[in-house]
């Protein structure tokens, strides 16, 4: 294992493409079914995907609007005219013996997106351009023989290639997961990465700092987490700081990522690199946009992660609450509802109960994907209200925000419902408060505090609480004790 | 017989008669090897729905053949090649669908260099086709067997694909029309593709009439192809007066046969005689046009035949032992000599560091030649000239010297290249008998006026 001490004398420099599955309904170039999750294998391709003879593309211009709203969401420019390629090589997924791809104008041009980090910074990272393209199928080993599935042949991808721009393990995995909200928020893709609905390739080269030029890169093929992209980054970088401290090279090569070891292995170098012999694909006419189609269906889209972010500068929440709650459109768009109808103390209670709930749907990647809260803009305002008058304590509060999960119940008549509503009537309060102080399992406690010891003032709180079922003021249970026995 | 005289024949007998008729024809004609199948079944049940009056339409009961890259219903569609001899279609070209909503028939499938790789119909995987004249000069190529089969009048007419010159040659050397459309005016779909940028779907027929009735139906937008056009085709029932009409001189060199020469000029006196303008006019691009077509079209060809693999369907070697035996040996024994040699410019002409040299050159070159024919279009209507620099040739007498057999397509690379409409029509025979095709080359969309102006001829 390499030291810390001598990593730092290294950079990490990393570029990621990113394949991006479209959330279209019918493939790229055909009218199957784009859905091919829980589906029996082969069961939705058409001659097209097929490959039969004599058929051609038909381009689904779906694609195309997605193309622009992702341009839109990269901060990137849209190519007035952009054209498809096709790309050569033999494997079985491949039905036509090439892929249809944008080599030479893609329609998605250059750009820049502002990456927040967990530390609250944040860095730029360029966009190289992003092109349009068909998925393959897939192949199942089975011992001596191979199967093949076509289903997902011919699902439309947006490949999205950004510049060397990222310097370590966790810019990488925060430039994964904007990419995501970014696609998810404009409506680009399902985001389903279990299903594989945005995949990495994470370009990875380490060199001495100020060495003045990159160093050679290897590349980690088909990540589909956040965390897997951070971890293959610092695998890579320290292997490759391994090899360069032991004076050997670092091979140009494509490596995989081992789940179950964490470690990434060698696929195939350079030298075994094929020649596409790329060309343009006649069957396809030039993809031909004007300023007046672009604008109209930039201009119809939903709010962006960075709008949520400007919005919410005020409430206070910290930026890893923040980027949690970002990662589901649905909760980003909830918590606006609830700060446009109410204030800044009102939507940062919100925001924290929504990072609590969010996180415990959501999977260990914090992959949120549709996030199925039922809970109203006005449930929540209602009871952050009962909060802020005192009606209700935290505890309480949590109490009442479970039930209303299930339940499009008004707060209040949960809260009445499960007895939960806070005392805050002095006297009643001053009943129990005497109760406490008169019972000997208090003497000691009260005899300790009346000798200075702040401390057991919490204890002598928590059994006022208990004594009331918890529905006692506890600010108003420590004024009355204060009193008491002072 | 033309269309008309079927339809007359139809109403005398009924369709079965007809169809019953054209495939007795066929039978007898065999030893020309136009043939690759006949779709005898199919072809009767649909004529028995004619006369019972459940198939109606503007060709019912007229029977047709068509070249065997094309998908359609009743035999297996092969390409003239071992990679599709067992290959059935799970569905139909556009062009063949269009016919038969019309009520049309189709009879059979013609021979054709295999995957339409050829000249000759010499590089079919199974045999060579005769040409219909006579029986020791090859057919032409590529559609060979769809010139031949409606030379030797068992059909009216027959489809064929044009990529560059595959239906004006063999039209040229057995004496029919033969009509390559404007390029996207009829649907490719369906059609086993050749280089997608030139491939044209178009017809054989005994008179220009015919053409058009058949061009009338086929052409028209198909969603099913992007690169169609809005239908455009309208059958021109006035002739334009005193057309200019340039005499191409670049195809009329010593090079090219004397007696062919000699019937382009009596063609053109006829056109003079007609009152229209000929003139001589330079096409100096037509002199590259040949290189660009064999960079173009081998690299579009290598891309198109990717897909013959032995995965899915088609030919699957059956020694082999791993993946990469899997392609080499089903493509070694699914391909013909020619598809191996053009699957293999077409990578050399793609490869890394070779494509700008080659491909983009000559993409820039056709860019050229088309400006070359747009400028020769501001000044006149139509251009002629021969459609090949020779008649047909004997059977063999090309077959091992491919260069000389690509210099045969001198004349019609340079229409495909630049996507034009340009018929073959008869213009008389050479002296030892064989027939000379007139070249009628028109601008973009142009294509049912150059049969009008064809036609004005023709009656004559």
């Amino acid at each position: 294992m390499i030291d810390d001490e001598i990593l730092e004398k290294y950079q990490m420099t990393v570029g990621i493409e990113c394949h991006v599955q479209l959330s279209t309904t019918t493939k790229l170039f055909s009218g199957a079914d784009n859905d091919a999750r829980d589906k029996s294998p082969n069961s939705v391709v058409s001659p097209i995907d097929y490959a039969l003879p004599g058929m051609l593309p038909v381009l689904n211009y779906k694609a195309i609007e997605l193309a622009i709203r992702a341009g839109k969401a990269l901060n990137s420019e849209i190519a007035r005219v952009s054209r498809f390629d096709r790309k050569h090589y033999f494997y079985p997924d491949l039905p036509k013996g090439y892929q249809t791809t944008q080599m030479y104008q893609p329609i998605i041009l250059a750009g820049s997106i502002n990456i927040p980090l967990e530390d609250g910074g944040s860095i730029d990272v360029r966009i190289n351009h992003a092109h349009l393209e068909e998925d393959a199928g897939k192949l199942t080993h089975h011992g001596d023989h191979s199967l093949v599935d076509l289903n997902r042949a011919g699902t439309p991808l947006i490949e999205i290639v950004s510049e060397p721009d990222i310097h370590s393990a966790a810019e990488a995995k925060a430039y994964a997961t904007e990419l995501y909200r970014l696609m998810t928020y404009a409506g680009v893709t399902n985001g389903d990465l279990y299903h594989g609905n945005m995949r990495f390739d994470v370009n990875i080269s380490a060199a001495l700092i100020g060495a003045g030029k990159l160093g050679i890169r290897s590349e980690v093929k088909n990540l589909n987490s956040f965390r897997s992209v951070e971890r293959a980054a610092d695998f890579e970088f320290r292997r490759q700081v391994a090899l360069l401290e032991a004076g050997e090279m670092v091979v140009q090569e494509t490596r995989g990522w081992d789940e179950a070891s964490q470690t990434t292995t060698s696929q195939r170098s350079k030298e075994d690199a094929q020649d596409y012999r790329y060309m343009p694909d006649a069957d396809i006419p030039p993809i031909v946009l004007s300023d007046d189609e672009i604008g109209k269906i930039q201009n119809s889209m939903p709010a962006l992660p960075p709008f949520y972010r400007q919005q919410w500068q005020g409430f206070g929440l910290d930026v890893t609450v923040v980027n949690a709650l970002l990662l589901s459109q649905s909760i980003a768009q909830l918590l606006q509802r609830v700060y446009e109808k109410s204030d800044n103390n009102t939507a940062r209670r919100v925001g924290l109960w929504l990072s609590i709930i969010s996180g415990d749907q959501g999977d260990v990647d914090g992959n949120l994907g549709d996030t199925n809260i039922k809970v109203t803009d006005n449930q929540f305002i209602g009871l952050s209200k009962m909060v802020e008058g005192g009606e209700l304590n935290s505890t309480a509060a949590k109490e009442v925000l479970l039930e209303m999960l299930t339940s499009d119940k008004d707060p209040h008549v949960i809260a009445v419902e499960k007895n939960l509503i806070q005392v805050s009537d002095e006297s009643a309060i001053a009943l129990i408060v005497d109760e406490v102080i008169s019972d000997p399992i208090c003497a000691k406690a009260v005899a300790d505090f009346k000798d200075g010891n702040e401390k057991v003032i919490g204890f002598l709180v928590g059994q006022v609480m208990k004594k009331s079922q918890g529905k006692a003021n506890p600010e108003l249970a420590q004024k009355l004790i204060r009193e008491r026995i002072k | 017989m033309t269309i008309s005289d079927i339809q007359q024949k139809i109403k005398d007998s009924s369709a079965r008669a007809v169809i019953e008729n054209a495939l007795k024809l066929a039978d007898e004609k065999s030893e020309y090897h136009a043939l690759l199948s006949l779709t005898a079944e199919r072809a009767l049940r649909r004529a028995d729905d004619i006369d019972s009056g459940k198939i109606v339409g503007k060709l019912a009961g007229v029977p047709f053949v068509v070249k065997d890259n094309f998908l359609a219903f009743g035999a297996p569609t092969t390409a003239a090649s071992k990679m599709l001899e067992d290959f059935n279609a799970p569905l139909q070209a556009t062009a063949v669908e269009k016919l038969e909503a019309e009520g049309a028939i189709c009879i059979g499938k013609s021979n054709l260099d295999a995957f339409a790789h050829g000249g000759s119909t010499e590089n079919s995987a199974f045999r060579p086709t005769k040409n219909a004249v006579d029986r020791t000069k090859v057919a032409g190529g590529s559609s060979g067997g769809s010139a031949v089969i409606t030379a030797l009048d068992v059909v009216p007419f027959a489809l064929g694909s044009d990529t560059g010159g595959s239906i004006r040659q063999p039209a040229s050397f057995n004496g029919v029309v033969g009509v390559k459309p404007t390029y996207g005016a009829v649907s490719r779909y369906g059609v086993v593709a050749m280089a997608s940028s030139t491939d044209t779907i178009g017809v054989f027929t005994q008179n220009i009439a015919d053409a058009e009735v058949v061009m009338d139906i086929m052409a028209g937008q198909d969603e099913r192809d992007m690169t169609t056009l809005p239908d455009f085709f309208e059958i021109q029932n006035d002739l334009k007066p005193n057309q200019k009409i340039g005499l191409i001189s670049d195809f009329m060199t010593d090079d090219v046969d004397g007696d062919v020469r000699e019937k382009i000029n009596k063609y053109a006196d006829k056109l003079r005689q007609n009152g229209h303008i000929i003139e001589e006019v330079k096409l100096p691009m037509a002199e590259y046009a040949l290189a660009m077509y064999y960079i173009i079209v081998p690299a579009e060809i290598c891309s198109n035949l990717a897909r013959y693999d032995g995965i899915r369907y088609g030919l699957r070697a059956e020694n082999a032992i791993n993946l990469a035996e899997v392609y080499g040996k089903t493509r070694d024994e699914g391909f013909v000599t020619e598809n191996k040699r053009r699957i293999m410019i077409g990578s050399f002409v793609l490869s890394s560091g070779f494509f700008d040299a080659y491909y983009l050159k000559a993409q820039k070159a056709r860019t050229l030649l088309i400006n070359e024919f747009n400028k020769l279009f501001t000044s006149y209507d139509v251009l002629i000239g021969p459609v090949t620099p020779t008649t047909a040739f004997g059977l063999g007498e090309n077959t091992s010297d491919p260069i000389k057999m690509y210099l045969g397509d001198i004349m019609t690379v340079p229409t495909s290249l630049a996507g034009l409409p340009a018929i073959s029509v008869p213009a008389g025979m050479d002296k030892t008998g064989l027939p000379v095709g007139v070249q009628l080359i028109g601008p973009m969309k142009s294509d049912a006026k150059l049969l009008s102006l064809a036609k004005s001829l023709e009656d004559k």
